[in-house]
């Protein structure tokens, strides 16, 4: 069942006069409960589609269709209502949290305005999604900058799962992480996408984490979507040169060895 | 709490906090301090200062007690420049953050008006607005805050343009905070610690411009400042220069008690900045 596709997408921004194309006709589609893995050097427009997804930017021209509807005609209140079902974890674990808010504030935000759970029962559900994410009921009442970058992308999970999400877009959700904890948060997602059926769009410029996770990776370069295939084949036998210098870049795959960091479940 | 152990912890800041306690002691115990009306004749007039232990600081040439207005006039002060500094800090805070959020055109628009309020002289501008409409304190805190607005309005929009571009903003729009939210509930409480820092100053301007209004004769004619009392002694400068000296040290020692709190707040504000 196709959850989310996306048709001739393009985006041009202008810089100096100049316009520079960010995305140009990109079309692709993902199932729900499955993985896209996105992958591409940086500047070449992912980001810039991770946001247009999100409704952050507009988009110039295309069209996206997101759970049956036509999501870039949606505006105010029912875009806000909406976006329960898309969200985002982003990359700097941070920036993406306001420096004065405590980890049940925001745990609570969603909560609150999508009216998830009563609000009597509001903590409780924090208390579960801590606890779902692998962190203590006693962290709701840290400040956020009392956490460290692992714990905070726990968090920044907690917070996109609390809205009961269909997709989330991982905005390089684990490029600013240790290695040792990039694994760990890696099989966070994985179970919960088992146990919850959510599909992940994983922008990532890092093919060995996408092997460990994806079902399918899209290739991007300059603006343009490449090649498209199962982890696998893009991986063992790519076609477009961009996915080359990719694969090239990652010193295991270039030796031949297929020491990845875990066995990807690609389908 | 811990903005205050910061405050304290700076010579400035603790010198400054310690002064503005002291005034705002002397403001809300006025009553206490010298009971009655301080604009009544109390004694004979033009008492020397430090001659009567009853009027320590002297009479002026209608026999009111110098010490009195000196301690209601600190109401008149305080009150004057902290209504005015409140109501510009207000208007600044919603018109900066208004066109930072909005952008494009509101924010155009906006700017402009600020620009013209920046152009326009504000003691001019207080002058003009008390002159038309007539003296008293209302009138007189709306007149300075007139003046006093357009600085805290550019800074906060500055602030806002940088604090919406950043990932946590984009967070709240993602899980689907209403715009009005967000301004209020992320923006405005990160873009607020610089417009603090200066709100010590227009405190501080504020007060000397009430006391510049008040000198000029348009100030509240029914209650005594600091400014009236120095332009009552203006005329007898030479021979009872007390009676200007007095209420002028007091003006000193505020707005210099006033700026050195700005400058430890803005320490203290700095400090736990950096400590995030």
């Amino acid at each position: 069942m196709t959850l989310l596709s996306v048709e001739n997408l393009s985006k041009r921004f202008s810089s100096g006069g100049r316009q520079v194309a960010a995305l140009h006709d990109v079309s692709f589609m993902l199932a729900a409960g499955e993985t896209l893995g996105l992958v591409g050097a940086s500047g070449s427009g992912k980001s810039t589609l991770a946001r247009i997804l999100m409704r952050l930017i507009p988009a110039d021209a295309g069209r996206i269709r997101f759970d049956g509807e036509d999501w870039l005609a949606l505006t105010g209140p029912e875009l806000r209502r909406r976006r329960a079902k898309m969200q985002m974890v982003f990359q700097d674990v941070l920036g993406a949290f306001n420096p004065r808010a405590t980890v049940a504030s925001v745990l609570d935000d969603p909560l609150r305005i999508h009216g998830i759970v009563p609000k009597n029962e509001r903590p409780k559900e924090i208390a579960t999604l801590l606890d779902r994410v692998g962190l203590s009921a006693s962290y709701a009442e840290r400040s956020i900058r009392e956490v460290s970058g692992g714990q905070r992308q726990r968090i920044a999970i907690a917070r996109a799962i609390a809205t009961r999400p269909l997709l989330i877009v991982l905005d390089e959700a684990v490029s600013a992480l240790d290695v040792s904890i990039r694994g760990k948060i890696l099989e966070l997602l994985v179970e919960l996408q088992e146990e919850r059926g959510i599909a992940y769009l994983f922008v990532s410029h890092d093919l060995a984490v996408l092997r460990a996770v994806s079902h399918r990776i899209a290739v991007m370069d300059a603006g343009r979507l490449v090649e498209t295939g199962t982890a696998r084949q893009v991986i063992d036998n790519p076609q477009s040169s961009a996915a080359r210098a990719l694969i090239a870049a990652v010193p295991r795959f270039a030796t031949g060895t297929s020491a990845g960091i875990s066995e990807g479940h690609d389908s | 709490m811990r903005l205050i152990r910061n405050l304290i912890r700076t010579p400035e800041g603790a010198i400054g906090l310690g002064i503005l306690a002291l005034l705002v002691l002397i403001a809300l115990l006025a009553p206490a301090l010298s009971p009655g009306d301080p604009l009544k004749i109390a004694a004979r007039p033009l008492l020397p200062p430090f001659t009567d232990v009853n009027f320590p600081l002297g009479t002026d040439r209608l026999g009111r007690d110098v010490l009195a207005g000196i301690i209601h006039g600190t109401r008149t002060s305080l009150a004057v420049g902290i209504a005015a500094a409140l109501a510009a800090i207000a208007i600044g805070l919603c018109v900066g953050l208004a066109a930072g959020f909005a952008g494009g055109l509101v924010d155009e628009a906006l700017m402009r008006v600020v620009d013209a309020f920046q152009i326009v002289p504000s003691f001019l501008l207080a002058l003009a607005f008390v002159s038309v409409i007539g003296a008293s304190v209302p009138v007189v805190v709306l007149a300075i805050a007139l003046g006093a607005w357009a600085d805290p309005a550019r800074l906060t929009r500055a602030q806002v343009l940088s604090i919406r571009e950043r990932d946590y903003i984009a967070s709240a729009r993602v899980i689907g905070m209403h715009p009005v939210e967000i301004a209020f509930k992320e923006i405005l409480p990160n873009a607020l610690p610089p417009v603090l820092a200066l709100s010590a100053i227009i405190v501080a301007a504020a007060i000397l411009t009430e006391a510049a209004l008040s000198f000029l004769g348009l100030g509240d004619p029914n209650v005594v400042t600091w400014g009236s009392m120095i332009a009552e002694g203006r005329n007898i400068l030479r021979s009872s220069p007390s009676l200007s000296i007095f209420p002028g040290i007091a003006l000193v020692v505020t707005v210099v008690g006033v700026y050195l709190f700005s400058e430890g707040l803005t320490n203290a504000l700095a400090g736990r900045r950096s400590e995030a």
